[in-house]
């Protein structure tokens, strides 16, 4: 059995409560008139303003034209009330995400009956446990959002959606109410799926037969049909649609490899953090090495769907579609082509060398650059349709981050102490232990 | 002086990975072992050196990324430059991404292409080149493992008979 070490948990209690102060601070920052929001952007000199007229292409003011100037000022205003909003968003869907990757692949490996794997699945459900209390968050700000406390989602404003046709014709599915029943609906599914699949897990463990692995299989299977049609409306509803305007056919397979990637290399970080302190004696460095190939090679199905993304985009040069990237390019330059770079330049290059995917400070090293990469992917999707060039990484974003990473360090970590760390009786125990690459 | 080797036949993958096994742990060389087909972790029980094809993919998947590049920019920028659905071809860079495909298609082929024809070179195989085999069962279902003979012919068939060959011929080489 695995005990919560004293010292990771004060850590991750210091991380949420730096968080909490980031995040409080965020907030208060936050302008709540329009001559403060021109105070705080006079405040940082010029060269702002002059930006501005890229971020306006994404239709959320089509109304302005004549009152430019204090419609202008308005959208700074919401820019920046945003921003704490945003930051807590882009976090908070973040390390879910990590659940839901692992989430997804953990009933991979139940469907595939995978005879390499079982040695990491207690550690796999125990990252699954974050999809309980990650979920509410997520919930509760995209509820918070529906009530208008935020102006994270520009088409559930009912005064922009009253001069935009474009979206009147998406009301039908773009709705508040509609946009709520999906959320529940998706995350009722992937907790029940996550929760029911432990539950057999363990109860295969106390077992003299393999029905609770079976059933355990034929569910798994099932549930990949639900989880790849609800993550790709997911990724619609939660993200694609804070620019209403703009659409992509792949969007769902691009935010599903971030996730997946993330997820993989959550697993393979605990994995050897685990085996670091002398648990997991079972698992060798051909487990590491298998979890590398997935971060290797989901790293590059990642860039080959962001790359097909742009280049069709760019190629095509459809006005309502290209603005998506110019602003990214124009606003975002930085972190927009830095997340390629951390994404798959580093991993590909670092991950090549099959002696090096089984060296663990390796594996580590990488995964964080990954880590880092796959939030900036987040951040790039979000922030320019709410923010807009008034972004930066500062207080509100990384207070965020840790904020959510020590909940998300604290309910992991507890979950893995809640159950043997190794599976006792499934079938292919013997096959993971003696998995030999 | 032509050698003479001892050839021990198996008809198990498993007999003849623990057979090379017990073979280095009493310190004979193995010339080399015929198979049928590749048996995982033989190489490194024969004790040979790790391969370096892997160096030499990578050297070639460069090598291709360089031709895609500078073929792409002979052809779409410097000989015949156009204007394709409104981005004309004036820099390499500002049309990057309508060559990635073709930098990516290029790496691939020069470094798969290359490392089979390099791999045919090293192992000396050309087309029509008479098989080396020392008995035609392995490329059926036996496996045969080479040791040459130093005055301990008597010594090497009992170790050999031990590990559970099925057969030992002794020839000339």
């Amino acid at each position: 059995m695995y005990t919560f070490s004293n010292r990771l948990k004060i850590a991750s209690f210091i991380l949420m409560a730096v968080g909490v102060l980031g995040i409080g601070i965020g907030f208060m920052a936050a302008p709540s008139t329009v001559e403060e929001a021109k105070a705080i952007v006079a405040g940082h000199g010029d060269g702002h303003g002059d930006a501005h007229a890229v971020t306006e292409g994404h239709g959320d003011e089509m109304g302005h034209g004549e009152a430019h100037d204090a419609s202008h000022d308005e959208h700074l205003l919401h820019q920046l009330q945003n921003k704490p909003w945003a930051a807590l968003y882009v976090a908070a869907f973040f390390f879910f995400m990590i659940a839901l990757g692992v989430l997804a692949f953990y009933a991979i490996q139940r469907a595939a009956q995978a005879g390499w794997s079982p040695l990491l699945f207690r550690v796999m459900e125990g990252i699954t446990a974050y999809l309980v209390p990650g979920g509410i968050i997520v919930f509760v700000i995209l509820a918070l959002s529906v009530a208008h406390m935020n102006h994270l989602f520009v088409w559930m404003d009912p005064e922009v959606v009253a001069h935009d046709k474009l979206l009147q014709g998406k009301a039908g599915f773009l709705n508040g109410t509609f946009f709520l029943i999906r959320a529940a609906v998706f995350l009722g599914g992937w907790i029940l799926y996550r929760e029911y699949s432990r539950k057999l897990s363990l109860a295969q463990d106390e077992s003299s037969v393999d029905s609770n692995f079976k059933l355990n299989f034929r569910i798994s299977a099932a549930f990949l049909v639900f989880y790849l049609i609800s993550e790709s409306m997911m990724s619609w509803d939660w993200i694609m649609s804070v620019d209403p305007h703009w659409f992509s056919t792949l969007f769902g397979w691009y935010i599903f490899a971030s996730m997946f990637v993330s997820g993989i290399t959550v697993i393979a970080m605990v994995t050897i953090y685990l085996k670091s302190r002398g648990y997991l004696p079972d698992v060798n460095d051909s487990h590491i090495h298998d979890l590398a190939k997935f971060m290797f090679g989901i790293s590059i199905f990642w860039t080959y769907l962001w790359f097909s993304q742009f280049m069709l985009i760019w190629y095509s040069n459809i006005p309502e579609e290209v603005t998506y990237y110019v602003t990214r390019i124009a606003d975002f330059n930085l972190p927009f082509f830095g997340m390629v770079a951390m994404n798959f330049l580093f991993p590909v290059l670092l991950l090549m060398n099959s002696d090096f995917k089984r060296v663990n400070w390796f594996v580590i090293m990488t995964g964080i650059v990954i880590l880092a990469g796959h939030y900036l992917d987040i951040f790039n999707a979000i922030m320019p349709a709410t923010v807009g060039d008034q972004w930066f990484i500062g207080i509100p974003e990384i207070g965020s981050i840790l904020f959510f990473a020590g909940l998300f360090i604290f309910f992991v970590f507890r979950a893995l102490t809640k159950a043997p760390l190794q599976p006792k009786r499934n079938p292919f125990i013997e096959e993971s232990k003696h998995f030999h690459y | 002086m032509a050698s003479k080797v001892i050839h021990a036949f198996y008809n198990d993958d498993d007999v003849l990975m623990h057979a090379v096994k017990k073979v280095k742990a009493a310190k004979h060389h193995i010339e080399e072992v015929y198979c049928p087909f590749p048996v995982h972790g033989l190489d490194k029980a024969m004790g040979l050196a790790p391969t370096r094809i892997a160096i030499t993919s990578f050297m070639y998947g460069c090598v291709g990324l360089t031709v895609a590049i500078v073929m792409m920019n002979y052809i779409m920028i410097q000989d015949w430059p156009q204007d394709i659905g409104g981005k004309p071809s004036f820099s390499y860079l500002e049309n990057m991404p309508a060559f990635v495909p073709i930098m990516f298609e290029l790496t691939v082929f020069f470094a798969a292409h290359l490392m089979v024809i390099t791999f045919y070179l090293r192992s000396r195989l050309w087309p029509f080149k008479e098989a080396e085999n020392p008995d035609v069962r392995t490329t059926d279902d036996h496996f045969l493992m080479e040791i040459e003979i130093h005055d301990n012919e008597q010594e090497l068939k009992d170790l050999l008979m031990d590990t559970g060959a099925v057969e030992i011929n002794i020839t000339e080489k």
